[in-house]
């Protein structure tokens, strides 16, 4: 009696991911792992806030003033209200508004990374493959926009958008503004690193046979090309994302951010600033410890991302 | 060798001392949340502006820290004995300006001439005013369209500053500033005052120098060598310039940082109530806002939608909370220290949220609105904060607001633009006329004519009008007086301003420093003398 050896069954997707290099380079990385695993929980609570925040810190009519400046875990003088992380001078929910918060930052920062990923990928195809002048206006373009820091350039389309849009829609736009001003800081890098591989992937023999049979430029260059370039911009779009959500609490910590009504941890991180003499430190601190977790844990991520795709460092 | 250099260095010392007085002199410097918006003596009728300004200019007379009102550039005045309508001023002699020029009548003409201009921002000191004559060179009139008795209380807001310097510089017009004009005044500036301009970089620092040959030199102490004003807006950044050394005095002190200021070593803290109210303004006579989401209408128009946001605003926790007991409660956009003021104007409405949601039920509203707020982030204590706990108190009733906060260069401009760029907004006024008719004439007469700048309400009424401008003309004072209360009776009825708190304020310094509370926020530092180290 001989036993069948059932044939093995082909590994599942999930199976063949796990054993492929990438995972384990990932599993092999207790850093990583830590980082992404914070990072997760740090998005998961932006994302369910208004399931798990025990106030709603964007409802200014929910708000008591004499709730203000309650300490951490500890009763409020007046209304003996107990606070997690404690309340700012508006008797605003630290925790919730730390919850909500970074779900603002978080947001604006995927949708900024978004924009001028779909700006820089384009703009860098079209360098990249039509060439010639086109080419060197977008590069020179870029060029000049590299050369000024990218806050420098956020606050002039901050500043513009202002000038433009009607006062009554202002805070309503704020929002989109604030993903266009820094989406559009941050575009010549994913324009130079597509245009980059671009130039080297035209030339490839693939091209030329989707070319040959007839395909126009812009199918090739998004369903041929593009697929072959996207690794860096992952790479670059994930650090990005770091810093996107520094660069909307730098706008917001100057004041030209969020509204303080609904505050992103940058303008928390304004509100709190103003009490660092006074004894209110975790107006400060816990809205500052979250930025930079956030920020830590995605440029871990990202860092060990780059790390993986780049063939030459296996 | 060494004797002689010793006996050099006591007689060095001996006439340093001789020169000084014995007095000892420094440098300061100075620090506020906002820059003075301009150095045009009329550009800006704005207390941080005048503040400044009033260490290079000066006018006819002077006021002190309490607001006693004394000679400063005019010796002496009176209405004269057989014409009710003018007023002579006697100028002191020997006077020159900071280029040399010698100070006459001339200068005095051309100042309130130019003060009285369609683009000054003063020109509702001098409504009354007829004309301004030389009659010597020491001697001025000042002709009212009808007889003024209290005239001589707007003198010391107005500065006088040089003809010569400026029909030679092209600064012959006051600055317009709310549409962004400039003019060589605005940068540049030629006065009769104890500190000389050396540099200003807007927004940045403004460093003046002693006037050696300040004409009052003999009556006040002038001991500041170097006076340098830096704004410094974050808080916590001006709080530690002046913890770590690097300003010596600090006016627009936060008041979550006084307890600590009080208690650190070689500090002194000073307080006192200021002569100002802080308030918000609406657009009461609009057809349509443009900011809400009511369409075809105005809520604020409502007088009872006025009482309503009135009632919504807990007075008591924005003082406890915000303000941290710093604040007065008040139900009038009048300071106490102005003639006017009674106990009865100053009660505020109770806090009821259940009666204001009934108001606005009544007026057609009984789910609220949405509208938007503008208020300042730089001007006044905590002008945020109480932004941001009003909205929430709004809320309560159900008018959803929407704040912008800005920096007050901005802030100002949308309020005096013609038509105003807001449709609600915060502001404060002080009262350097200690005089209800100042209030009336910026903030409630109609905007016509060199009245109502600031009234960025639309609110106009022919009888309120005619009433103030009576005012300027009434010589018996107990009949002026009884106007002023019937015109406030109504106007407190009308809800035109949602009136929050009379400021207090707190001055910190390094401990060689004793700067008593100036009650217009508007420190003199000619009178500044040092103590020990």
């Amino acid at each position: 009696m001989t036993t069948a050896v059932p044939p093995a069954k082909p590994p599942g997707r999930l199976a063949r991911w796990w054993d492929s290099d990438i995972a384990f380079s990932f599993r092999s990385s207790p850093v990583t792992v830590m980082a992404t695993l914070l990072a997760l929980l740090l998005v998961l609570a932006a994302v369910a806030a208004p399931l798990i925040a025990p106030y709603d810190p964007f409802d200014p009519a929910s708000l008591d003033l004499s709730d203000g400046f309650s300490k951490p875990m500890e009763p409020n003088e007046i209304t003996g209200k107990v606070f997690w992380l404690g309340s700012d001078g508006q008797g605003r929910d630290i925790f919730s508004a730390i919850l909500y918060g970074s779900r603002i930052s978080l947001l604006v920062g995927a949708a900024s990374v978004l924009f001028s990923l779909v700006i820089g990928v384009g703009l860098g195809l079209v360098a990249g493959y039509v060439g010639g002048r086109t080419e060197a206006l977008i590069m020179r373009v870029a060029d000049i926009q590299l050369s000024f820091p990218a806050i420098l350039v956020a606050l002039l389309v901050f500043g513009v958008a202002r000038g433009l849009i009607p006062p009554a829609l202002q805070e309503r736009a704020t929002l989109f503004v604030l993903v266009a001003a820094i989406g559009l800081s941050n575009w010549a890098q994913y324009a130079r690193t597509v245009r980059g591989s671009t130039l080297v992937e035209k030339n490839k023999v693939y091209v030329d046979a989707a070319r040959l049979i007839g395909l126009k430029a812009w199918p090739v260059m998004l369903k041929h090309v593009l697929p072959n370039v996207a690794g860096p911009v992952l790479v670059i779009a994930t650090i990005n994302l770091a810093l996107a959500v520094i660069e909307e609490a730098t706008l917001s910590f100057l004041g030209v951010g969020m509204p303080p009504t609904q505050p992103s941890l940058g303008t928390l991180i304004r509100f709190g600033q103003q009490y660092l003499f006074s004894g209110e430190w975790w107006i400060l601190l816990f809205p500052s410890l979250v930025l930079v977790l956030l920020a830590l844990s995605i440029n871990l991520f990202g860092d060990w991302l780059r790390d993986a795709l780049n063939p030459k460092l296996r | 060798m060494k004797p002689r250099f010793l006996t050099l260095a006591a007689a060095l010392l001996g006439a340093s001392v001789l020169a000084l007085g014995a007095a000892d002199a420094r440098p300061l410097k100075w620090a506020r949340s906002g820059d003075a918006l301009t150095l045009d003596p009329h550009g800006q009728n704005e207390g941080p502006t005048t503040a400044l300004n009033q260490h290079i200019y000066e006018g006819l007379t002077e006021r002190d820290h309490t607001g006693k009102l004394g000679p400063l550039l005019a010796t002496s005045w009176r209405v004269l004995p057989n014409d009710p309508t003018t007023w002579e001023f006697k100028l002191q002699s020997g006077i020159k300006f900071h280029d040399g020029a010698p100070f006459t009548a001339d200068d005095v003409v051309f100042s309130y001439e130019r003060a009285m201009q369609p683009t000054s921002d003063f020109k509702g000191y001098l409504s009354s005013v007829e004309k301004v004559s030389k009659v010597d060179d020491l001697t001025v009139h000042i002709k009212t369209k009808g007889p003024n008795p209290l005239l001589v209380n707007n003198t010391e807001s107005i500065r006088i500053l040089s003809k010569a310097w400026a029909e030679k510089n092209n600064a012959v017009k006051a600055q317009d500033f709310k549409n962004k004009e400039e003019n060589f005044a605005v940068r540049n500036a030629n006065g009769t005052g104890p500190f000389i301009l050396v540099s200003r970089e807007t927004d940045v620092k403004t460093v003046m120098k002693r006037n050696d040959g300040y004409w009052n030199k003999a009556k006040v102490p002038l001991e500041v060598t170097e006076l340098t004003f830096v704004p410094i807006k974050q808080d916590a950044t001006r709080v530690a310039a002046l913890l770590s050394g690097e300003v010596d005095f600090v006016q627009d002190v936060p008041v979550q940082d006084i307890a600590r200021l009080k208690s650190a070593p070689k500090m002194r803290v000073t307080s006192g109530a200021e002569n100002r109210t802080i308030f918000f303004g609406m657009d009461v006579a609009s057809a349509d806002l443009k900011g809400d989401d009511v369409q075809g209408k105005n809520p604020f128009a409502d007088k009872r939608v006025r009482q309503a946001l009135n009632m919504a605003i807990n007075r008591g926790a924005i003082q406890r909370v915000v303000m941290r007991g710093e604040s007065v409660p008040t139900g009038i956009i009048m300071p106490p220290f102005v003639n006017g003021w009674t106990k009865e104007l100053d009660a505020a409405p109770a806090t009821d949220v259940a009666k204001a949601k009934a108001l606005l039920a009544e007026a057609g509203y009984p789910n609220g609105f949405s509208t938007t707020l503008h208020c300042p982030n730089d001007r006044y204590v905590n002008d945020e904060g109480i932004c941001q706990a009003a909205v929430g108190m709004f809320g309560q009733i159900g008018v959803k607001v929407n704040l912008v906060s800005q920096s007050k260069s901005i802030h100002f401009t949308l309020i005096q633009k013609n038509p105003p760029e807001t449709e609600f907004y915060l502001v404060g006024w002080g009262v350097p006329t200690y005089d209800s008719d100042y209030i009336f004439s910026f903030m409630y007469h109609s905007r016509t004519g060199s009245r109502g700048s600031w009234n960025a309400t639309g609110y106009k009424d022919a009888e309120i009008d005619s009433m103030i401008q009576s005012l300027s003309q009434e010589i018996d004072i107990a009949k002026r007086d009884a106007t002023i209360s019937k015109i406030w009776t109504k106007l407190k009825d009308e809800t035109i301003y949602l009136p929050i708190h009379h400021q207090a304020l707190s001055y910190a310094m390094n401990s060689s420093l004793d700067i008593p509370v100036d009650v217009a926020n508007s420190p003199k530092l000619k009178m500044v003398s040092f103590k020990g180290s």
